[in-house]
């Protein structure tokens, strides 16, 4: 792997940038892998970089219908936080923020990760509450949080409308300085690159279209470039997972719904963290390029049509309006959607099945871009291990027959 | 934005007086109390997740507040039918795939038809063949 670096850049500037290795080979699939990981997004591409950096499993293949990195890590918000409410996802999303701290040193790739803060705002009593409560929550668990009054958001966020004015006034706000955001594509490429550094085959435009199973143990997968052999295989596809289960006979408790996101035209830095509010149903921060990036909540209904509807991009931009009334008049230059899988209690699912050597890790719902780092580290371990990592046990799959739910709606809630 | 027909208005209205409210047609277990894990469970959180057709209930929330059913493909988004509570869906995804297979059916014969369409480009180019053969 051609390694970069401040000193490699004038290097090739100096050759007028034609010395260049693409960042990854395009394989042709052999018929036998150790692990097959079905998905190519950044979840997929992490766990299968961390199998052969952490665990000395080097052969292996990501099987990606499309190109990588091109469906919801293509989509998100780029918002990375970790101030969730309860141990088992606190211990989880912390996991991926240590992870964070380190990864463009690690990748030898600029993720573009910064640490400027977010927000979530509390518009009524309950709310701020609640922030009192998760924070203190955090803070027990050893993540970083404050409570703030509506002075110090207005000192943090001077554009922002935190007046008595307001249809529904901010009262304060959870304040976690480590959070921040990061480039979505740098994340997906620079994993890909890593692994593939280490000898991952990265299989695009190989479509999964169902699994070999034999007495009850995976045996590999069939896809439209032949059949691959494995007796390890991990899901990890997102909107698709529903689908993916049921080519092996499982039924998962997903819903799939869209999920849109919007970017205005690029303004002057104008807005130096990211701005969540549960209440008035939004979030929005600067991008580097200086869009204002632009998210809320799910459509309702289920779909996998990738784009959503007229009016819950409407609600969105109220709410935006409502928290920024100086956007009022900003252009918005694209809008999209993504279908996420949501979980009833959303809480994501990182389990075996009852297939052996088939595992699944879906369910991130609308939050997971955020945990990709931990999500691929301890997904590896499990199936590097066959044992799930104690970080990911108490995802299992059998939470809804035990009745084990981690209730996220409260830290989740729009605030992805 | 989906323009939907509610069955109890009979009128066609725009999305946002509506709310979608998951899948159609779960049946409550008649003994909850002898219900094991799996079935209460299974009853409480999984629901199904096509990528086609789909059954779901919706509320016309700022209309008649009743409940109805849609089905509807959750790909293309377009609304096959609205029927009342209590009533069944007309259009399945076993009734469309039928439908897909007979108008598959039709196809293959057509497509025979062109096959023998390619045999006489075929015997035309043997043709052509023959005749640089002569030439040489």
């Amino acid at each position: 792997m051609q390694r970069y670096s401040g000193f490699g850049l004038v290097k090739h500037a100096l050759r007028h940038h034609e010395g260049w290795q693409r960042q990854w080979r395009n394989p042709t699939p052999k018929p036998r892998y150790d692990v097959i990981i079905v998905g190519g997004g950044g979840h997929g591409l992490a766990t299968a970089y961390y199998l052969a950096k952490e665990h000395g499993i080097t052969n292996v293949a990501v099987v990606e219908k499309g190109w990588l990195g091109g469906g919801n890590t293509a989509r998100n918000t780029t918002i990375v936080r970790s101030n969730y409410l309860w141990d088992e996802s606190a211990a989880l999303y912390e996991h991926a923020m240590k992870h964070w701290e380190g990864l463009s040193q690690e990748l030898n790739y600029n993720v573009m990760f910064s640490q400027r803060g977010v927000l979530n705002l509390g518009h009524t009593l309950q709310d701020m509450r609640d922030i009192q409560r998760r924070v203190n929550a955090n803070r027990l668990n050893g993540i970083d949080g404050e409570v703030l009054d509506a002075e110090g958001v207005q000192s943090l966020v001077p554009i922002m409308d935190c007046s008595k004015r307001a249809r529904y006034p901010v009262m304060g706000a959870s304040w976690q300085p480590r959070a921040g955001v990061a480039r979505h594509d740098a994340v997906a490429w620079g994993y890909a690159r890593a692994a593939d550094a280490l000898g991952v085959d990265l299989l695009q435009n190989t479509e999964v279209t169902g699994f070999k199973i034999r007495d009850g143990q995976i045996q590999g997968v069939h896809t439209n470039r032949g059949d691959i052999e494995a007796k390890t295989v991990g899901c990890v596809t997102a909107g698709n997972s529903s689908v993916m289960a049921g080519m092996a006979g499982l039924n998962l408790p997903l819903e799939s719904h869209p999920l849109q996101a919007l970017v205005s035209e690029p303004l002057k830095p104008v807005l130096d963290t990211v701005v969540m509010s549960n209440h008035v149903h939004g979030y929005i921060n600067q991008s580097d390029k200086g869009d204002l990036v632009i998210g809320a909540g799910i459509d309702g209904y289920n779909g996998y049509g990738q784009r959503g509807s007229y009016p819950t991009v409407e609600h969105t931009l109220q709410a935006i309006v409502e928290m920024f009334p100086i956007f009022s008049r900003v252009r918005m230059n694209r809008q999209w959607g993504g279908i996420v899988d949501t979980c009833p209690d959303a809480c994501p699912i990182l389990s075996k099945t009852k297939i052996k050597g088939l595992y699944f890790n879906c369910g991130w719902g609308t939050g997971g871009f955020k945990a990709t780092p931990g999500s691929g580290h301890v997904f590896a371990a499990s199936l590097a291990k066959g044992e799930m990592h104690p970080i990911a046990a108490p995802f299992s799959i059998d939470r809804f027959h035990s009745g084990a739910l981690i209730d996220e709606h409260g830290a989740a809630g729009v605030a992805h | 934005m989906f323009h939907i027909y509610c069955p109890y208005c009979e009128e066609l209205r725009e999305e946002e007086e509506f709310h979608p409210k998951g899948q159609a047609h779960i049946a409550r277990p008649e003994e909850p109390d002898t219900c094991s894990d799996e079935e209460w469970g299974d009853y409480l959180f999984f629901r199904d997740n096509p990528r086609g057709i789909h059954h779901e209930m919706w509320l016309h929330a700022v209309g008649c507040r009743k409940f109805f059913n849609i089905t509807r493909n959750t790909v293309s988004y377009e609304i096959l039918e609205t029927y009342k509570m209590g009533e069944q869906p007309t259009i399945t995804a076993e009734h469309l795939a039928r439908e897909e297979k007979n108008a598959r059916e039709e196809k293959t014969n057509n497509a025979q038809v062109a096959e023998g369409g390619q045999q006489t480009v075929g015997a035309s180019d043997a043709a052509v063949a023959s005749v640089k053969g002569a030439q040489a």
